[in-house]
């Protein structure tokens, strides 16, 4: 009776929650159905494997009215800047431009091109230069922001912004595969992004 | 059978008159002797062959106990790595969701294991859960293809399904993992290989004793489409504005690249800690298994040493009261 009791419970408590460490959430049982039940036909034997919805918080629903704050998941290859930070505003560089971005902001997929993000939060704002990647606004006023490389402006050293922009302006102007000439092209645009976010 | 008593009794003799056998006589329990009962009589019971298997097993457990501090410091310097990765997929999931069920034509299952072996099941388990997928989505005209990472899983898979396998990649960690070199080799795949979906199959790293084997689903722009003009999940798609590019379909195209890599670089560290997680566990029960073994050839050896010793005093034992009587 004891060894059921024991049992089931460790049947519980694997299949609700998981050691894991404090940076990963915790395993929510939001699994597709379907799929578990189309696995355990089709391959009895095995355990299904686990997808990256049970991994994941799940997002809340779009409210009815327009929340005050805004918040930014600001995430990186090999970091997580902002996550879960309530603000009040973010401008991003969209490819079409700078974009700003409010609580209740309409739902939106942006590209991003190399450029200045800042976080407004009350009178603080924090300036980050981009390389580029995506912003994608939920109607929940909720933002993510993927970036492939991104740094604090006041990093950027402006003589090689200055050396790296003449270089691949040489490089554009002596191009000679349109390989070559793309390649120069982004080199250019990405160092005239940071001049600007030096200077301006 | 006097006669061969006699014989016997003067065989032993002859080391007892001697100077020199006398100290092979009083050496022999300690120094190498070899099992020998023919004709002679004369019975010496090896130590030798136990004293060579409890030093290799010893050398094994020394060994299998270096590769596990090894494997730890790698592991300490991935875990970092991978834990700071983890957000980088949650934003696509949100947006795009997670499909694992979809029904699609082309399905590509992107299989990530290790290069060396010694690591525990790992590999095995990637490798029957892709088999397991690929059962899954079989059907009239549906096909499933692998791109393979890894060597493990490249000699698992190339002996049943050669020719469903359009890449192989291995030698993926000779450099520190790094998202430039992921992100080429997205590039790569999504280059030469056709797809409606691609499974990346890869081991979730939870904790050192704990590895889930976890399937994440990237869908191809036009089955993102599909998906969203037919509802469900991806219903809410059709109502996100759309900023830079001409089309949707451009942007969906970059976004689904993008996922791809992002995803991509995620299961590739989260394999790799899994790795020497496993890899650590699996030479740490070596090594107590080669101390066990130690343990019992320890015992074996002092029994045979105890009994070469008891057999010589009778030995000798018998052969003075012999001579006295």
């Amino acid at each position: 009776m004891f060894r059921q009791a024991s049992r089931l419970l460790a049947r519980t408590t694997t299949s609700r929650g998981s050691r894991a460490f404090s940076s990963d959430v915790p395993a929510t049982p939001t699994q597709d159905s379907n799929f578990i039940d189309s696995w355990t036909k089709v391959v009895p034997n095995l355990d299904p494997p686990k997808t990256p919805s049970s991994f994941m918080t799940p997002r809340p629903a779009t409210p009815t009215s327009i929340p005050s704050k805004l918040a930014v998941n600001f995430v990186l290859p090999y970091a997580s800047e902002l996550s879960g930070k309530e603000v009040d505003m973010v401008i991003v560089p969209a490819t079409t431009g700078q974009m700003g971005v409010l609580p209740g902001h309409v739902p939106t997929i942006a590209e991003l091109k190399p450029g200045i993000l800042s976080v407004h939060e009350g009178n603080d704002v924090t300036k980050y230069f981009l390389s580029s990647g995506f912003a994608l606004i939920h109607a929940n006023s909720i933002a993510d922001i993927i970036a492939v490389e991104a740094v604090p402006v006041d990093r950027l050293d402006p003589a090689l912004v200055q050396k790296g922009l003449a270089d691949f302006t040489q490089k554009l102007s002596s191009a000679s595969t349109d390989l070559e000439k793309a390649e120069a092209q982004i080199g250019v645009d990405v160092h005239s992004a940071m001049n600007s976010a030096i200077t301006g | 059978m006097a006669m061969a008593a006699l014989r016997r009794e003067g065989r032993r003799f002859a080391p007892l008159i001697s100077p020199r056998p006398i100290t092979a006589v009083r050496s022999s329990p300690i120094a190498p002797t070899y099992e020998d009962e023919g004709p002679i009589g004369v019975r010496y019971i090896s130590t030798q062959v136990v004293r060579n298997r409890m030093k290799s097993v010893k050398n094994i457990q020394k060994i299998t106990k270096a590769m596990k501090m090894v494997a730890a410091s790698k592991l300490r310097a991935v875990q970092t790595k991978t834990e700071n990765s983890r957000g980088l997929w949650q934003p696509f999931t949100a947006l795009l969701g997670d499909l694992p069920s979809v029904d699609v034509k082309k399905s590509v299952v992107v299989t990530i294991s290790s290069d060396k072996g010694l690591c525990g099941g790992i590999n095995s388990t990637a490798v029957k859960i892709s088999k397991g997928i690929r059962k899954l989505n079989s059907g009239p005209e549906k096909e499933t293809k692998y791109v393979v990472l890894g060597e493990k899983a490249k000699a698992q898979l190339i002996r049943d399904s050669k020719k469903d396998i359009e890449l192989i990649i291995t030698e993926l960690q000779k450099n520190p993992l790094n998202y430039t070199q992921v992100s080429v080799l997205a590039d790569e795949i999504l280059k030469n290989v056709e797809f409606d979906a691609l499974r990346i199959v890869f081991n979730k790293f939870q904790s050192v004793v704990s590895f889930l084997p976890t399937v994440s689903t990237v869908l191809s722009p036009e089955i993102v489409e599909r998906e969203a003009e037919s509802g469900g999940k991806l219903g809410d798609l059709d109502n996100y504005e759309i900023e830079g590019g001409e089309t949707k379909g451009e942007i969906l195209q970059n976004l689904v690249e993008f996922q791809f890599s992002c995803v991509m670089f995620n299961a590739v560290l989260e394999n790799a800690c899994s790795e020497q997680g496993a890899r650590m566990s699996a030479m740490d029960s070596s090594s107590r298994n080669a101390g066990d073994m130690l343990d019992r050839l320890t015992l074996t050896y002092n029994r045979t040493r105890q009994a070469s010793i008891t057999t010589e005093l009778i030995e000798i034992i018998s052969g003075a009261s012999a001579l006295e009587g």
